[in-house]
């Protein structure tokens, strides 16, 4: 029970972490589709046509400006809605959870499985979209393996806040509230688009200060863009500091929530 | 030392004693909830390789006992420990020990019937070949064999159940909990269930079972209590209880005026529930004697008592939820 239940964490929740991966393995036609797919899509709308009526971004083409961004997007998209609608789905209607916690696994072994599954699943498609954009000619290698081991803290991070909304949710419909009134709002004002720089001063403090998802743009643009500035070492003890925040907010959610 | 034998015996037989350990020990449980108590001041011990049932109407607090031992839901008071171990402090070792059946199926429906039994098995550590065997074994055992990779949207109400009771067996449990096992069940599934937890206890694993099928209880429990607003109202064994609280038998009629005033005048005493006139006595003949010769009543049935008897007798008639 001591220090926030993170001791109550042990090796087992490598076995929830499996259970997802399993399941994922088990329906991969489905699963493998958005990595590929997503990329294309906006490359072909955003890259290449809204790009058309751009010269470029401070001397970056806009499709290679748009590209780290685009993987950044679906670590937070794929691990988000992982634990949000499908943990949920998993906790409250399929009775999983009930199920596990009879076994010797304890609520935190569940929800790190989950968390861990969330940031794997983000990190799988950030693996599998590299492929696609090389192809594009709009990220390089090898410096964009880079991108991999990043969505790994990114994906942690977008796992906990998602569980976070998991265990106060009152149904799976109010779940649409953050995905609205957050991740949305953040899929486009990150510095995703267009660069932060030409947001007024205040909004630029405001987005590297709160929002995760331009703290990862920034360090992935810095990977594929291969200009390493102080400003990636900030954005990586953010990441990770701000993720180890959440994981321990929403394993004592999660904890109120489940045990009563 | 040869010349005092004693001592050492007394201590070999102090051990022994000390061996035959209570499965689970309650004194004054208690889980209270916001708004109302469910389980109030309970005490009650398990003994190794028996199957104990808990009886009650919904509500009566059972799924809350279950949980609390199985150490899910903690105790809000008194003592409560499972293999000698306290569930607030043990819960992981006490659950590596458990099989647990619950009361709302929650088998796992992305993944086959085999697979839900290896999948579950990795949740307690066993090694993946280990878990693979046991889990073919367990799937003959439950006679399941034939669905072994069918989903589990795909399986009647009855094979989930035994789905569950397998998977419940999956890491060779000493103690199983059986949270109304065969609800809802037809009478084949009902009694295939019985046929495999009474092999089970044969081979040595003790049972804690609730339900509301009073036949069940009869038919498995070496003891039982019967709760209600959670308290435990009595404790023993069927034939104990239905003797105690039912008479052995009981002669049931129509309540017509001559046959309550017959009654009345032989001082017999007699309930009346709805249309229905019961007696519970040991001497079902003179009663049925007196009510058919003195009383022209002729339609009178003689009946074991049974534990549906000492229940209802319990916990009243009123319907509940
Ligand atoms: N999580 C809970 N919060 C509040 N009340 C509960 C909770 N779980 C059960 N109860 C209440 O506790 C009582 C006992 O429930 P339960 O143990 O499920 O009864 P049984 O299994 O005997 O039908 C019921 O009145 C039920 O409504
Ligand atoms: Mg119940």
């Amino acid at each position: 029970m001591g220090y926030f239940g993170l001791t109550e964490i042990s090796r087992g929740s490598l076995a929830v972490w499996r259970r997802n991966f399993d399941a994922f393995i088990r329906t991969y036609k489905v699963n493998f589709i958005p990595p590929f797919v997503e990329p294309v899509l906006y490359l072909l709308a955003l890259g290449y046509g809204v790009g058309a009526l751009i010269e470029d971004v401070n001397g970056i083409p806009y499709p290679v400006f748009i590209a780290p961004a685009l993987v950044s997007i679906s670590v937070m998209y794929s691990a988000f809605f992982e634990c949000t609608y499908s943990s949920y789905v998993r906790m409250y209607y399929q009775k999983t959870f009930d199920a596990i916690i009879a076994t010797p696994l304890s609520i935190e072994d569940i929800v790190t499985g989950e968390i861990l599954w969330g940031a794997t699943r983000g990190t799988i498609y950030a693996g599998l979209m590299i492929p696609v954009l090389f192809l594009f000619g709009v990220i390089d290698l090898p410096i964009s393996l880079l991108l991999i081991p990043c969505a790994i803290p990114a994906g942690i991070l977008f796992a906990s806040i998602g569980i976070c909304f998991t265990a106060i949710t009152p149904s799976i419909d109010s779940l649409n509230y953050p995905a609205f009134l957050f991740i949305t709002p953040m899929f486009l004002f990150s510095g995703t688009f267009f660069p932060i720089s030409i947001l007024p001063e205040s909004l630029q403090y405001f987005a590297f200060g709160l929002l995760p998802l331009a703290n990862v743009v920034s360090l992935n643009r810095a990977i594929t863009a291969a200009e390493f500035s102080p400003l990636i070492l900030y954005n990586i003890i953010w990441i990770i500091g701000v993720a180890a925040i959440f994981f321990v907010i929403g394993l004592n959610l999660m904890r109120r929530r489940l045990i009563i | 030392m040869p010349g005092s034998p004693i001592h050492p015996v007394s201590n070999q037989t102090n051990r022994e004693q000390g061996s035959y350990m209570e499965v689970i020990s309650a004194h004054g449980l208690e889980k209270r909830f916001p708004d109302l108590t469910a389980v109030d001041q309970i005490s009650f011990a398990v003994e190794e390789k028996e199957i104990f049932g808990f009886l009650g109407p919904n509500g009566a607090g059972k799924t809350t006992t279950m949980k609390m031992i199985h150490c899910v839901s903690p105790k809000t008071g008194g003592i409560l420990s499972v293999f000698g171990m306290d569930v607030n402090k043990d819960a992981r070792k006490i659950k590596e020990r458990l099989g647990i059946v619950p009361q709302e199926n929650n088998l796992d429906p992305d993944f086959s019937a085999f697979q839900n039994l290896t999948i579950y098995g990795r949740y307690f550590g066993i090694p993946r070949r280990d878990a693979e065997t046991k889990a073919e074994e367990l799937l003959a055992f439950m006679q399941l064999s034939e669905k072994r990779d069918v989903l589990i949207e795909k399986l009647s109400g009855g094979m989930k159940r035994r789905l569950i009771i397998a998977r419940a067996l999956i890491n060779d449990p000493q103690l199983l909990i059986l949270d109304e096992p065969t609800i809802g069940l037809d009478p084949q599934a009902r009694h295939l269930i019985w046929e495999k937890l009474r092999h089970l206890k044969a081979e040595g694993c003790t049972q804690v079972m609730t339900t509301h099928y009073l036949d069940e209880a009869e038919r498995l429990c070496d003891r039982l209590v019967i709760m209600d607003h959670g308290k435990i109202l009595v404790e023993g064994s069927p034939e104990k209880l239905v003797r105690e609280y039912a008479g052995s038998e009981i002669i049931e009629t129509t309540p017509t005026p001559e046959a309550i005033s017959c009654l009345e005048a032989a001082d017999i005493s007699y309930d009346i529930f709805g249309d229905l006139l019961q007696v519970q006595t040991a001497t079902p003949q003179a009663i049925a004697h007196t009510l058919m010769e003195s009383c022209r009543h002729t339609t009178v049935t003689v009946r074991r008592a049974t534990l549906e008897d000492v229940f209802l007798k319990l916990t009243g008639r009123t319907l509940r939820e």
